[in-house]
């Protein structure tokens, strides 16, 4: 396939940026710098290659709304680092993986239960009466009421889309 | 048609398959582990390969991962290997 090479200021870039994110909203990435570069190069070649920033150890469909759940930071992030200590691809670690004490094993995909995990939430949401809806940030959890999600999510910086109504109004 | 895969020749350990992710960095370490024991195996780079190939693929994987991540290693078409698991990979051939 056409993919443009990727250079090295392009994957520096990238890095700089998604750790000035991640330092300011709480998480950190794997300490071992080529081992995240070289996950970051990843998701440059599926950004040439599909135009978002899918997850660089899965398959992408090429299909943005249908990739929506698995582009970096994945929706599955923050509860496998809950449970495991990494993300799926190990581009972000928790403490005890970043010091050293533990270290990172194979993360079974959650991705596979998306379809249960969806219909398990619409049964437990209901409409109340509210003055504006509540979206939900899908990638950290941040909450907020309002009519419309805000641009970029404040916490962990994920984008409009990936936003998702919790409660309507 | 079946999409063909490549080959790194090495000690026969039974028939073994790789589904790999090009962009994939535990892919590319159990590919590194494979070949560092010398393991004779096929491997494919699945989001290379584009069109019905890779429809084809999937299904193959799903048959031993129904949750079709990568890598996965199928051993003799019967044993399946998910993930970078580097303890399984090297008790299974050491």
């Amino acid at each position: 396939m056409g993919v443009r090479q990727i250079n090295e200021k392009d994957i520096d870039l990238y890095f700089n940026k998604i750790n000035k994110d991640a330092i300011s909203s709480g998480y950190d990435l794997n300490p071992d710098i080529s081992f995240t570069k070289s996950l970051i190069r990843g998701i440059l070649v599926n950004i040439e290659r599909y135009g978002y920033d899918a997850c660089p150890c899965r398959l992408a469909s090429g299909n943005k709304k249908e990739d929506i759940d698995i582009i970096c930071p994945c929706d599955y992030r923050d509860i496998d680092l809950d449970q495991y200590g990494a993300c799926y691809c190990a581009l972000y670690v928790d403490e005890e993986i970043k010091s050293g004490k533990k270290k990172v094993l194979p993360i079974p995909d959650r991705r596979s239960n998306r379809d249960k995990e969806k219909i398990d939430n619409k049964n437990k949401i209901g409409n109340i009466d509210l003055k504006y809806p509540i979206w939900r940030c899908k990638v950290c959890g941040y909450l907020c009421a309002r009519d419309n999600p805000p641009a970029v999510c404040p916490v962990c910086k994920a984008k409009k889309d990936r936003f998702e109504i919790l409660l309507n109004k | 048609m079946t999409v063909e895969k490549k080959h790194e020749s090495g000690t026969k350990k039974g028939d073994v398959i790789l589904y790999a992710l090009s962009t994939c960095q535990w892919c590319r370490k159990t590919k590194d582990l494979l070949n560092e024991l010398g393991i004779d195996y096929y491997y494919v780079d699945v989001d290379l390969v584009i069109g019905d190939g890779q429809k084809e693929l999937t299904e193959e994987i799903k048959k031993f991962n129904p949750a079709v991540s990568f890598p996965t290693m199928v051993i003799n078409e019967r044993d399946s290997i998910v993930g970078f698991d580097e303890d399984k990979i090297r008790e299974k051939f050491e």
